[in-house]
């Protein structure tokens, strides 16, 4: 039986900001990663893989993240993307100031 | 300091031009990102995590206060307020946005600055020590020739394409401080048994992956010699080295995989082979360049002022004894600004801090500053009869910490807090580690001891040549920590031993202290070292430290 293929969000960087960003049902780039498409089917991650990348005047560097369902939407299950949510941790800057002003 | 001449600033104007318009092309659509990747590369722009990131070189780690302020200007104005300096003497940016890079640069340019060739497979910013013409056990500034250098290797058309990035790092004194065998070259000031100065060269020395320590291809080379030499070690690495595997590429594997002896062989042959080229015209240009280093009018008056406020000021006193260092000079002292507060970022400057230490520089310090690859920065000039008012004007800014060389000094690379390699974070480890000593007030008593971190295996942040190094890794989608112990990045340069099991981000810190107690203690006085006291003793009673059996921790906790 081939392996389990864990569930995918596809994300990659704004062009214009650099900040991280996540492709949605509706082919759009949110900054909010709940926002994103929670694939669990490879062979639709793999078209849905090329149609992010052919976007390349809103953003660069898309890749495949592992992710799981949570009660808003996708959620991070590696360190890394839980990070990428967020923003560094020695400065409240990144999302995590964005998230703050916006509430 | 030297100052672009008219090629230089056309050539630069030129290529910041050149980057604006392909930035266009890229937001408009034009440019895929495969395609506009190397571009930007070679303008020093990357993409990390949460942002581009531009890293900005000082060449051979000097500024004048001008450069400074444009620096401070460039961080209010396109970024978040501050910079990062790293440890080969660049700046970086954490937050700059795609479409005001071509801005940055220019606003670059106005002051002699560029972002070229600090990425990609060329020959990077050329380090250079830190106390460059200052420093007493110095045979000759080092800082002309890195310029000669930089000069040279800047679009070297031979070499925009090498099998990997190439580091060059040069040291005019007997003590190194520019980590010369960690480069792919390593020029060294030496004398020979005549008393002429020329240089040693070394080879192959490098961090990442595989850590070696450079060879000596070439014991004394005469200085007219230094830019074919280095033309033809640059070249037969470009035909020899592997362009099949990125991590066998760099210069260290290719003079391991063919041995010293045929590098030196190689590189003696085409040296024979090219020397005629240069006519003489390289040592014209340096006799320039040599003038636009001269030292500074040095003045003379009484230091009973400093020696006055040695006792009447405890604090000033502290600070004197360790971000002070020996200057060539009479009644002259170097000084170390620690960028490294405790619980502070390594290495970050605030906009407002840049502008204090210009406006230090220029009020007391005959308008020079440097970067130093410990991530702090440098007043190569001060007369000790000023460092009272040096003093209170850092205090004033937040960087009069008193921990230059000590555990808090700590150097660490931007880790998983930004950088897209990364596989765990470094900064928080940095922070954790220097406010813990911080509240143990005890490391004026530990003495000199240097603690390396970096976030992933390309060692960024010198951990190989750390006394105590630190490398942070993913152990099964958790952030763990490997100690190594012994290294040192000096003129004796050691690759540090791993120490065994890596530790939790929670159980890293309560590890460094268990060290370092337990080095207090096993020490034979006060004046033996950490680095000397593992030497003495070997890995045994420290790796018995780290890892006590398991019931003595549970007793312990
Ligand atoms: C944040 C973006 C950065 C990226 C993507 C990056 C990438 C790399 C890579 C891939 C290597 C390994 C090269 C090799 O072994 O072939 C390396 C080595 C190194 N980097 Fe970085 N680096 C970054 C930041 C820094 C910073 C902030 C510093 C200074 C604090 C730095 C200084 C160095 C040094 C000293 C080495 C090891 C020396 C050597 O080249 O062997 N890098 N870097
Ligand atoms: S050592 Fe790794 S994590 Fe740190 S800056 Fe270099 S590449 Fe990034």
């Amino acid at each position: 039986m081939p392996r389990a293929f864990t569930p995918k969000v596809i994300t990659a960087n704004a062009l214009l900001e650099g900040d991280a960003v996540w492709f949605t049902a509706d082919d759009t780039w949110s900054p909010n990663m709940a926002d994103a498409e929670l694939i669990t089917d490879e062979a639709h991650a793999d078209l849905r893989l090329l149609e992010a990348q052919s976007r390349q005047s809103e953003i660069a560097g898309a890749y495949l993240a592992d992710a799981k369902a949570g009660p808003n939407g996708p959620e991070p299950t590696h360190f890394r993307e839980e990070f990428r949510t967020r923003g560094p941790s020695n400065y409240a800057h990144g999302k995590q100031a964005d998230n703050a002003s916006r509430t | 300091m030297y100052v672009y001449n008219d090629f230089d600033e056309a050539f630069v104007r030129e290529r910041v031009a050149q980057f604006r318009g392909q930035v266009e092309r890229r937001i408009d659509g034009s440019l895929t990102e495969d395609e506009f990747k190397p571009l930007r590369l070679m303008n020093g722009l990357y993409l990390q995590l949460h942002a581009y990131m531009l890293r900005v070189a000082v060449p051979y780690g000097t500024l004048n206060p001008s450069q400074m302020r444009q620096l401070a200007y460039i961080a209010d104005r396109w970024d978040k307020g501050y910079g990062h300096f790293t440890t080969r003497q660049n700046i970086q940016y954490n937050w700059p946005k795609l479409g005001d890079v071509p801005d940055i640069l220019e606003a670059l340019a106005d002051v002699g600055m560029h972002a070229l060739q600090t990425s990609g497979n060329t020959i990077r910013n050329v380090t250079a020590d830190h106390f460059a013409g200052a420093s007493a056990d110095e045979i000759e500034d080092p800082r002309p020739v890195a310029e000669l250098l930089r000069q040279w290797s800047t679009d070297h058309p031979e070499f925009q394409f090498l099998p990997r990035k190439f580091k060059i790092a040069v040291s005019g004194s007997e003590h190194d401080r520019a980590v010369t065998r960690a480069h792919d070259i390593g020029v060294r000031m030496v004398r020979n048994a005549d008393g002429v100065a020329g240089y040693e060269i070394i080879v192959g020395g490098g961090l990442g992956r595989t850590p070696m320590v450079g060879k000596v291809i070439r014991d004394f080379l005469p200085k007219e010699d230094l830019l074919p030499y280095c033309e033809a070690i640059v070249s037969v690495y470009n035909l020899l080295g592997r362009r099949d595997n990125k991590y066998k590429a760099r210069i260290k594997i290719t003079v391991h995989e063919n041995g010293l002896e045929t590098m030196q062989q190689l590189v003696e042959e085409r040296f024979e082979a090219i020397r005629q080229g240069f006519t003489g015209f390289d040592q014209e240009l340096l006799t320039s360049i040599e003038a636009a280093f001269a030292p500074p009018a040095y003045v003379e008056k009484s230091v009973d002022a400093y020696e006055a406020a040695r006792l009447a000021n405890p604090a000033f006193k502290s600070w004197s004894d360790t971000n002070l260092s020996a200057h060539k000079a009479p009644g002259y002292a170097i000084v170390s600004i620690s960028v490294k507060k405790h619980g502070q970022t390594p290495g970050d400057a605030t906009s407002d801090q840049m502008r204090a230490m210009a406006d230090i520089a220029e009020q007391y310090g005959h308008g020079e500053l440097r970067i130093s690859h410990e991530q702090n920065v440098i007043l190569p000039h001060v007369h000790k009869a000023d460092l009272p008012a040096v003093y209170a004007a850092l205090r004033e800014a937040d960087l009069a910490t008193a921990n230059i060389g000590l555990v808090s000094d700590i150097i660490a690379c931007p880790g998983m807090d930004y950088c897209a390699l990364a596989t765990a974070r470094s900064i928080p480890i940095a922070q954790e580690i220097a406010t813990r000593f911080e509240e143990l007030k005890i490391e004026h008593e530990i003495g000199e001891l240097k603690i390396k971190i970096s976030g992933c295996i390309n060692a960024c942040g010198h951990h190989h040549v750390g006394h105590i190094g630190i490398l942070g890794l993913d152990r099964a989608g958790v952030e763990n920590y490997q100690i190594t112990l012994g290294g040192d990045g000096t003129e004796t340069t050691a690759i540090g031993t791993r120490a065994g099991p890596g530790f939790s981000a929670d159980d890293i810190v309560p590890a460094i202290e268990r060290l370092i107690t337990g080095y207090m203690k096993l020490r034979e006085n006060e004046d033996e070292t950490f680095l000397q006291a593992f030497r003495r003793l070997g890995m045994e009673p420290f790796k018995a430290i780290l890892y006590p059996p398991a019931e003595d921790k549970a007793n312990a906790a």
